[in-house]
């Protein structure tokens, strides 16, 4: 008869694991994956299987040879998601090069030098992004064109909707907003404008929805950022559109650019987001209100990757302010 | 209908509920029976018997030693073969009355008639004889917990009582034990419950039970609209969500009148509301109406791997082991032996431990369940806190524990932690937040407790 | 030239202003303090290890000038810098100390692998602590070393180390400096402060099991089973008996080592003895070495 078996309680345990959450995300992403392979084609399959790739063997690399771990950690799921991730910010005609280094500076510097898994204060995979941004600005902002299936380096480029609204602005010309597809193309991606819609992940808003919705209903995250960032950004840029119509009308603001993909992915990211329904709000409306002065007002046309790290860096003090409401604490008053 | 619920967090694990329809068997006598004199939060019991005594079953054997106490009555006839020392259900061996079983023969003053005595033939039970007979009845929490239950109908003069709660949710996964009772002896139960409205002099009553007992609450609704239909009391059975821990007091008590018991010290009577376990009212009953001490209860002995799980009426004092073998005794590979249930039992090492007065489940866990995984490392999904039903945030209190921070642990109300262990199930990364958080929690009680101390 | 002399004066009128402001404030602000606390501060050992009982080196320096202000300094000790600093301190301040007796860490607990059987499997958090409250461990002894090493954690000074044969904490004689943080630190009270002892020589109960005999050989070969033929060996009255354990007063024991023969456990142990020549198995070791056995 074996020994029995002790612990202290509970001894039960339910069904939940990381790997369920982190490749529940990774199919989340799934549909938006594959509208992309189908405008842009090669392309986009290269530049994420690239990503995923490094990302997955830098993780390990790192882990066995400079930090000296024993045992790997890439099962959890958790690198190929930054891998996907990193990917599906970047435009399909990047070059390989250009990627590996994005990946050591997710995995590296966002995700490894912080201690690993749960540790890292910043987006591993808008780390990767925003240093290519700053170090690449040529070749992380040139379009292609979707419909060119084969093409990847080599795709001819063209204009954004972002970029269009950048211009209407810096002009002061709203007639330029007129060239902007209607909100049915922008959500479908299928629009005619020479750019697409920007990065990969970017394209089809309604694939992106879809994948919220699967990780609503697998509970892998809440409504609480997604809803938050993309109400403030829709009533923000109401209210700025309505003052000046040099400023685009909110359901483009919405649906152009990584605004969706942020919102939904890259903001909801367990390790750097806030831990109580509160901070989350708090948290969702500050990147939606960054989002919009960046794009409205910075230099760069896209501000949903800096605002959303800006806010990385806040989340240690909303997780100090916004405590959940404790059992017990409306008799306390 | 909206059926109520508590306000904050809470878990859904797997009902397990495999003696659900499991007719209550009576257990056979042991052949030893043990008592640890501690079998209820408080000073343990001061022996009256020595070895070699005669006693019969409900023979006192040891008084109670404090103000928070309780004698320990016995459950068998027999001789007393030592006042030694027995392993018990915190894993130690604590000094235990042993008794040699010989026959099966009570004392004289139980009335083992099946008659059932109601509070209105009984015009001399004042609420101070009422509250006399459950303290020499020896009745404490049978919920678990073992708080003696003469002292909660004494609430302190701060607080006043408005309200009985009879707590018969059992939101513990494979316990059954309640929902039998229930089924079989409602009744009783039910005067029970009047005698504990009495001797609390309180007129409103409820009866809290989850919604995946529905016969039960048909049964009880149906019993009470009778029993006190011409009656000053008002009861009322309230469905209650499936939910874990619907069953805790706190969460109770929130769920049906709607009031959250503030921070530690202060008790559910602060907010006006009296708990008790179904199955303490069935106590009461027989200790005020048949003079019967308490010496038995229903326990179930369940397990997935266990050839034949059933309810049984035990005599206290019974070691597991007979029980075990009752249902086909332990499965082969891994187990764990649990007094209770899954998420709040505890493992024992021995099979010898005996059922004492808060043992309401033997649950076998055995392969793969009887183990824990590996923990990962934290990866902040928040998923902990938004299940802690104290409002709390376990990832924070564990991490503060782990590392001793125990100044900041006091500040996130560790005190307030219930244990209940949603947090750790729920925990995507396998963290054994629990563990940590219950050490925290000690010794933050411990520092508190130094400090009130030396003020004083 | 005209920019750079207003470049000059601009910054050399912050300077000087700040300079003024910090002077000022330094003044104004100054937290007076005995400068004797320094320099008792400077003569302890610094190791902040508040084995003094107070929280760190400033802490016992604060209260021994407080001390010496009211007139005596007992019952305040730095066991890390010992009766060297301590003596010193004492210069300073002008005032008598009373000679404290050198002390070390004690492991109670002989119950090895291969005399204590185990009984259970834990799984969960491997801490003492964790594991104390859970039961009685993995073994049938609820006394006993439960071997996660809590006492290992708290040590600041690196001198007790688990043996990977036996499970069992063991003391480094030399790096110990009987600040208590390990004895604090396990949930049984297992480990004791004892004297050091003349050439670091001491005779003390390896074991706290308070369970009846019987139970306590079944759980543990090498445990006390409350006998009591150490109490009627020892000629100095050092050894009491209550609880089913034996302990030995270390000051009133003269080293003799009747008891270690006379215990039929061998629960007792000598430490730091050289090997008697009549072959008699006793427990003894070399004074290098850091193992009890």
């Amino acid at each position: 008869m074996n020994k029995l078996v002790v612990s202290l309680s509970p001894h039960a345990h339910g069904t939940d694991t990381v790997e369920r959450n982190m490749y529940g995300v990774l199919i989340a992403l799934l549909p938006a994956l594959f509208v992309s392979l189908a405008y842009f084609g090669i392309g986009s399959a290269i530049v994420c299987l690239t990503s995923v790739a490094a990302c997955i063997f830098l993780e390990w690399f790192i882990n066995r040879y400079v930090l000296g771990n024993q045992h790997n950690t890439i099962l959890d799921g958790s690198a190929a998601l930054t891998g996907l991730l990193l990917g599906m910010n970047l435009p399909s005609n990047l070059p390989i090069w250009i990627i590996l280094i994005g990946a050591l500076f997710a995995i590296g510097v966002g995700k490894m030098t912080f201690g690993g898994l749960g540790n890292n204060i910043f987006n591993p995979a808008l780390v990767g992004r925003c240093v290519l941004l700053v170090a690449f600005p040529a070749q992380m902002t040139s379009w292609p064109q979707p419909g060119h299936l084969f093409q990847y380096t080599d795709a001819t480029t063209g204009a954004t909707p972002l970029a269009l609204m950048k211009q209407a602005i810096q002009s002061h010309d709203a007639t330029i907003l007129n060239q902007l597809p209607d909100a049915f193309s922008l959500l479908l991606g299928n629009h005619s404008l020479g750019g697409g819609a920007g990065t990969i992940g970017e394209i089809c808003g309604l694939a992106l929805l879809v994948g919220f919705a699967f990780m609503l209903w697998r509970r892998i995250i809440t409504w609480h950022i997604p809803i938050s960032i993309i109400a403030t950004v829709f009533i923000f840029s109401g209210i700025i559109h309505l003052i000046d119509p040099v400023y685009a009308d909110p359901t483009t603001v919405i649906l152009s650019g990584g605004l969706l993909l942020g919102a939904i992915f890259m903001a909801t990211d367990y390790v750097t987001s806030p831990m109580t329904p509160k901070g989350q709000l708090v948290y969702g409306i500050s990147i939606g209100l960054l989002t919009i002065i960046i794009r409205n007002w910075g230099a760069y046309p896209e501000g949903m990757s800096f605002a959303i790290l800006i806010m990385n860096a806040f989340t240690p003090l909303i997780n100090n302010h916004f405590k959940p409401k404790r059992y017990g604490e409306e008799v306390k008053k | 209908m909206n059926i109520r619920t508590f306000r904050i967090g809470g878990i859904h694990p797997e009902e397990n509920k495999l003696t659900h329809e499991n007719a209550t068997l009576v257990a056979p006598l042991p052949q030893q029976a043990i008592f640890p004199l501690s079998q209820h939060i408080g000073a343990p019991a001061r022996p009256v018997v020595q070895k070699g005594d005669k006693v019969k079953v409900g023979t006192l054997l040891a008084e109670a030693s404090s103000f928070v106490s309780a004698p320990i009555h016995s459950s068998v006839s027999g001789t007393v073969a030592k006042i030694d020392s027995a392993i018990d259900a915190t894993g130690y061996r604590k000094p235990a009355i042993i008794i040699d079983v010989e026959g099966d023969e009570w004392e004289d003053s139980i009335d083992r008639t099946s008659t059932l005595e109601t509070v209105s033939a009984h015009p001399e039970l004042t609420p101070q004889e009422i509250v006399e007979r459950i303290k020499l009845g020896g009745v404490t929490g049978m919920g678990g917990a073992g708080f003696p239950t003469y002292i909660k109908l004494c609430p302190p003069p701060t607080a006043k009582a408005e309200c009985v709660i009879i707590n018969a949710v059992e939101c513990e996964p494979y316990i059954t034990a309640d929902y039998r009772l229930m089924m079989e002896k409602s009744d009783e139960i039910l005067v029970g419950m009047e005698l504990l409205m009495k001797a609390a002099k309180v007129s409103n009553g409820y009866i809290g039970i989850e919604t995946n007992k529905p016969k039960a609450i048909e049964l009880l609704t149906e019993k009470c609209a009778k029993m006190f239909q011409n009656t000053p009391y008002h009861v009322e059975v309230v469905p209650l969500k499936q939910r874990y821990p619907q069953g805790g007091e706190k969460q109770l008590v929130d769920a049906v009148i709607r009031r959250q018991v503030p921070a530690p010290p202060a008790i559910p009577v602060n907010v006006g509301a009296i708990v008790q376990n179904v199955g303490t009212a069935y106590a009461v009953y027989e200790a005020v109406m048949k003079r019967k001490p308490l010496f038995e209860r229903y326990t179930t002995v369940t397990g997935k791997r266990l050839q034949s799980p059933a309810n049984y009426l035990v005599r206290m004092g019974t070691p597991m082991q007979m029980l075990i073998d009752l249902c086909g005794g332990m499965p082969e590979g891994d187990n764990k032996l649990l007094a209770g249930g899954p998420m709040m039992g505890k493992a024992l090492t021995s099979t010898e431990v005996p059922i004492c007065k808060g043992t309401n489940a033997v649950t076998i866990l055995s392969g793969d369940e009887a183990r824990r995984m590996e923990p990962q490392p934290c990866i902040r999904c928040a998923k902990c806190v938004g299940v802690c039903p104290m409002g709390l945030e376990p990832y924070l209190l564990s991490k503060l524990s782990a590392f001793k921070q125990w100044e900041d642990a006091e500040h996130e109300d560790i005190v307030s932690c219930i244990e209940c262990g949603s947090c750790q199930f729920t925990c995507p990364a396998h963290r054994p937040l629990l563990d940590h958080i219950r050490q925290g929690k000690q010794t933050v009680m411990g520092i508190i407790r130094n400090r009130n101390t030396k003020k004083q | 030239m005209d920019f750079f002399l207003i470049a000059v004066i601009v910054l050399g009128s912050i300077g000087l202003v700040a300079a003024i402001v910090l002077y000022v404030c330094s003044k104004k602000f100054a937290v007076n303090e005995d400068p004797r606390i320094q320099q008792v501060n400077a003569l302890l050992a610094g190791a902040n290890c508040g084995g003094c009982g107070y929280a760190g080196c400033s802490g016992l320096a604060e209260a021994l000038v407080k001390g010496a202000d009211k007139g005596s300094i007992d019952g305040l000790n730095c066991p890390v810098g010992g009766a060297d600093a301590m003596t010193r301190v004492a210069d300073l301040l002008g005032m008598a100390i009373a000679n404290g007796e050198p002390k070390i860490a004690v492991v109670r607990c002989s119950g090895s692998c291969d005399k204590r059987a185990k009984t259970a499997e834990y799984v969960g958090l491997r801490t003492c602590a964790a594991m104390n409250t859970c039961g009685a461990g993995e073994t049938g002894c609820g006394y006993g070393c439960l071997g996660c090493g809590d006492c290992i954690d708290a040590c600041p000074f690196d001198a007790i180390h688990m043996n990977p044969n036996t499970n069992l904490p063991e003391v480094d004689e030399q790096k110990c400096t009987a600040c208590g943080s390990c004895v604090k630190a396990c949930p049984r009270t297992i480990i004791e402060l004892r004297k050091k002892g003349v050439k670091g020589r001491r005779v003390f109960v390896s074991c706290v099991n308070k369970d009846k005999g019987a139970i306590a050989m079944k759980s543990c070969k090498a445990a006390c089973i409350g006998c009591g033929k150490c109490t009627k060996v020892c000629q100095f009255d050092a050894i009491t008996l209550g609880n089913n354990v034996s302990y030995i007063d270390a000051n009133k024991c003269r080293l003799c080592r009747k008891c270690v023969e006379a215990c039929p456990t061998k629960a007792i142990h000598a430490v730091n003895f050289p090997e008697r020549k009549t072959g008699a198995p006793l427990t003894v070791e070399q004074p290098d070495k850091t193992t009890l056995s």
